[in-house]
C-alpha cells in the first residue's frame, strides 16, 4: 500500500504541498479532488520521482520512494498516466505502448502478454497500432496513455485528470476501463476536477486545496458533502 | 505498399553498388579525394545524427572527438609504429571512453548547458592539441602518417582500395545508425528528445540512454578521425576547431536531422559544392548563406524530408486513386 505522511514540497519560499497525509490500501480506487493549481500534479510528480519532497515520507509496499529515481519507482510498481495524456506524438501507437514497458524490456514474453491484455482492454487501438499517436482522437489518445502506463504492469496506477477534454460517452468508457483495471487488483489514484465522474468509481477520496488536504472520506460521504457538491459538482 | 517497400530496397541496393564501383569511373584523383573526404566527414556526421537527430542533444564539441580519434591513430602509427588496424581500434575505444567521461559530467545538464559544456570541451581539446608540442607537434602537427597497410594482395596505398576502405566504414556507420533507429534504444532516444520528463515518468533511464547515445556519437567521430589521419597522411590541430563542428552540424541539418540518408546527402552535397565554389574564396558564403536560409524556411526537415513528403503525397494519391481505378475496371468488365 501507499502511505504519504507530512509531505511538503517547497519551490523557493512557496509551499506547493504542505503537510499532506494520504493512504491507498490494497485494491482501492482513491480520488484526489482539487481545482487547477491545488497541487494534484505536484503530488503525482513526487510519487513518480520527478519532484523531490522538501519534507515528509512516501512509502510504497514498505519502501521509501522519496529518494528513488523515476525509473526505479516504475520498476517498483507505480506508473503514471499524466495530465493532458502527453504521448510521444511522432511515434506510432505501438511504439508508445512498448515504451511503457521499458522497465521490463528484457522480459519479452511478459511484454507481449501485457501488450495483448491492453489490446483486449482497448480493442479500438488494434486498428491504430501503426498510426502516429498524435493523429488519434482525444479518447483514443487517452486509451494509449492508460495502456502505456499499464505496460509497466503497475501495482498502483496514477491517473491525472483523465476526463480532461473527453466527450461524456468517451469519459464513461474510460472510467469503465479504470474500474476494470482496478478489478484485477491494481490500486488507482485518480486526480480529478470532475468529482461526479471520479466519485462514481472511487472507494474513498481526498479534497486538496492550496497544497493542503482539507477533506477526506468515503466516496458516498464526499458525494453528500455540501462543500464538495458546491465546488466540484455544481449542485 | 509492398511494391513501394520493395522499390525503396532496390534503390538502396543500387546506391550501394554505385558507391562501390564509382572509383572505377572517376579517375581524376582530385574528384576521388573530394568524395572520400565527404565519406569520412559523413561518418562523423552520422555520429552527430545519433546524439542530435535522435536524442535531441546539441553537441558542439564533435570535432574535438574527431580530432582525438585522428591524433591517437596518427601518434600510434608514427611514434609507436603500431599497425593501422589496432591503432584505429584503440582510437575508437579511447574516444568512446572520453565521450563516456564527458557525457557522465555534461549530460546531467540539459539543452543549452550541454551545448555550452561540449563547446567548452571542444575548445579545451583544441588548445591542448595546439600547445602540447612535444606530443602533437603543435601547429605543425604530425606528418608521414602511414596508410592502412594491406590485406593480402590489396594495398591501401592505392587510390581505389583506399576509397573502398572508407566506403565500407561509411556503410558500417549507416548500418549502425539504422539499427539504432529501429531498436528500442532508438525509440527511447526519440522519446526523450520529444519530452524528457515524460520519458523519465514512463521509466526510461534518460541519463543512461543519452550517455550511450553520446558514446556512439563520439566513437563514430573517432572512427572518422582515424580514417582521416591515415587517408590524408598529415594532421594538424585545425581538424578540431569549432568551425569543423559547425560544418558537420550544417551537413546534418541540410541533409535532414534524424533521417537515415540525411548525413550522407547533406555532407556530399555541401562539401562538393564548397569545393567547386573554391574560386569564389570567402565570397562563396554569399551563395551558401541565402541558400541555407531558403532551405530552413522551405525545408526545415532537410533535403531528405522533401523526398519523404513526396513519397507520402504519392502514397495518399495512390489511396484516392485505387477505388476509382477499380470502379472503372468493374464498369469496363460489365
Amino acid at each position: 500500500m501507499l502511505e504519504v505522511r507530512g509531505l511538503t514540497v517547497r519551490y523557493g519560499s512557496a509551499d506547493v504541498l504542505s503537510n499532506v497525509d494520504l493512504t491507498i490500501g490494497t485494491g482501492e480506487v482513491v480520488t484526489l479532488l482539487g481545482s487547477n493549481g491545488a497541487g494534484k500534479t505536484t503530488l503525482f510528480c513526487v510519487l513518480s520521482g520527478l519532484v523531490r519532497p522538501s519534507a515528509g515520507t512516501v512509502t510504497f509496499m514498505g519502501e521509501d520512494l522519496a529518494r528513488m529515481r523515476a525509473g526505479r519507482i516504475v520498476e517498483h510498481g507505480i506508473a503514471q498516466c499524466p495530465e493532458g495524456r502527453k504521448l510521444f506524438p511522432q511515434l506510432s501507437v505501438e511504439k508508445n505502448l512498448m515504451l511503457g514497458g521499458y522497465v521490463h524490456r528484457r522480459d519479452r514474453r511478459a511484454m507481449k502478454q501485457s501488450f495483448e491484455s491492453i489490446i483486449a482492454l482497448f480493442p479500438a487501438l488494434e486498428a491504430k497500432l501503426g498510426a502516429p499517436a498524435g493523429s488519434l482522437s482525444g479518447g483514443q489518445q487517452q486509451m494509449v496513455a492508460i495502456g502505456r502506463a499499464l505496460m509497466a504492469r503497475p501495482k498502483l496506477l496514477l491517473l491525472d485528470e483523465p476526463s480532461l477534454g473527453l466527450a461524456p460517452l468517451v469519459l464513461q468508457q474510460t472510467l469503465a476501463a479504470v474500474a476494470a483495471i482496478n478489478s484485477t487488483g491494481t490500486m488507482v489514484l485518480l486526480a480529478e476536477q470532475n468529482a461526479y465522474a471520479a466519485l462514481a468509481i472511487a472507494h474513498r477520496g481526498y479534497v486538496i486545496s492550496d497544497g493542503r488536504i482539507v477533506l477526506e472520506g468515503t466516496a458516498a460521504h464526499l458525494r453528500q458533502n455540501d462543500d464538495v457538491r458546491r465546488a466540484f459538482i455544481g449542485a | 505498399m509492398t511494391a513501394r517497400f520493395g522499390a525503396s530496397r532496390v534503390v538502396v541496393a543500387v546506391a550501394i553498388v554505385v558507391g562501390f564501383v564509382l572509383p572505377f569511373f572517376i579517375h581524376n584523383p582530385y574528384y576521388q579525394q573530394v568524395i572520400v573526404d565527404g565519406y569520412i566527414t559523413a561518418i562523423a556526421v552520422y555520429g552527430l545524427n545519433v546524439i542530435l537527430g535522435y536524442a535531441g542533444q546539441l553537441s558542439l564539441g564533435h570535432a574535438a572527438f574527431y580530432g582525438i580519434g585522428a591524433y591517437i591513430v596518427a601518434l600510434l602509427t608514427t611514434r609507436a609504429s603500431m599497425p593501422f588496424w589496432p591503432a584505429l581500434a584503440i582510437g575508437c575505444v579511447v574516444t568512446g571512453a572520453f565521450g563516456y567521461a564527458v557525457g557522465a559530467l555534461s549530460l546531467r545538464t540539459r539543452g543549452n548547458y550541454f551545448a555550452i559544456f561540449t563547446a567548452a570541451i571542444g575548445v579545451m581539446i583544441n588548445i591542448v592539441l595546439t600547445n602540447w608540442q612535444w606530443l602533437t607537434g603543435g601547429n605543425i602537427g604530425i606528418v608521414n602518417i602511414p596508410s592502412a597497410g594491406h590485406i593480402g594482395s590489396i594495398s591501401f596505398d592505392d587510390a581505389i582500395p583506399k576509397y573502398e576502405l572508407v566506403y565500407v566504414f561509411l556503410l558500417v556507420a549507416i548500418a549502425i545508425c539504422t539499427a539504432i533507429r529501429h531498436s528500442l534504444f532508438g525509440r527511447t532516444l526519440l522519446a526523450l528528445a520529444g519530452n524528457e520528463d515524460l520519458a523519465r515518468a514512463v521509466g526510461i533511464d534518460v541519463t543512461g540512454a543519452k550517455r550511450l547515445a553520446f558514446v556512439v556519437a563520439t566513437v563514430l567521430a573517432g572512427l572518422a578521425g582515424g580514417l582521416y589521419a591515415t587517408y590524408v597522411g598529415f594532421l594538424g590541430p585545425e581538424t578540431t576547431q569549432t568551425d569543423v563542428t559547425f560544418n558537420m552540424l550544417l551537413y546534418a541539418i541540410v541533409g535532414g536531422l534524424g533521417s537515415t540518408a540525411g548525413p550522407i546527402v547533406g555532407t556530399l552535397l555541401l562539401s562538393t559544392l564548397s569545393q567547386f565554389l573554391q574560386s569564389f574564396e570567402k565570397y562563396r558564403m554569399l551563395v551558401f548563406g541565402p541558400a541555407l536560409i531558403l532551405l530552413v524556411i522551405y525545408l526545415p526537415g532537410g533535403i531528405t524530408s522533401a523526398v519523404d513528403r513526396f513519397r507520402s503525397r504519392a502514397r495518399s494519391h495512390d489511396r484516392f486513386e485505387a477505388p476509382i481505378s477499380s470502379a472503372t475496371e468493374s464498369k469496363v468488365s460489365s
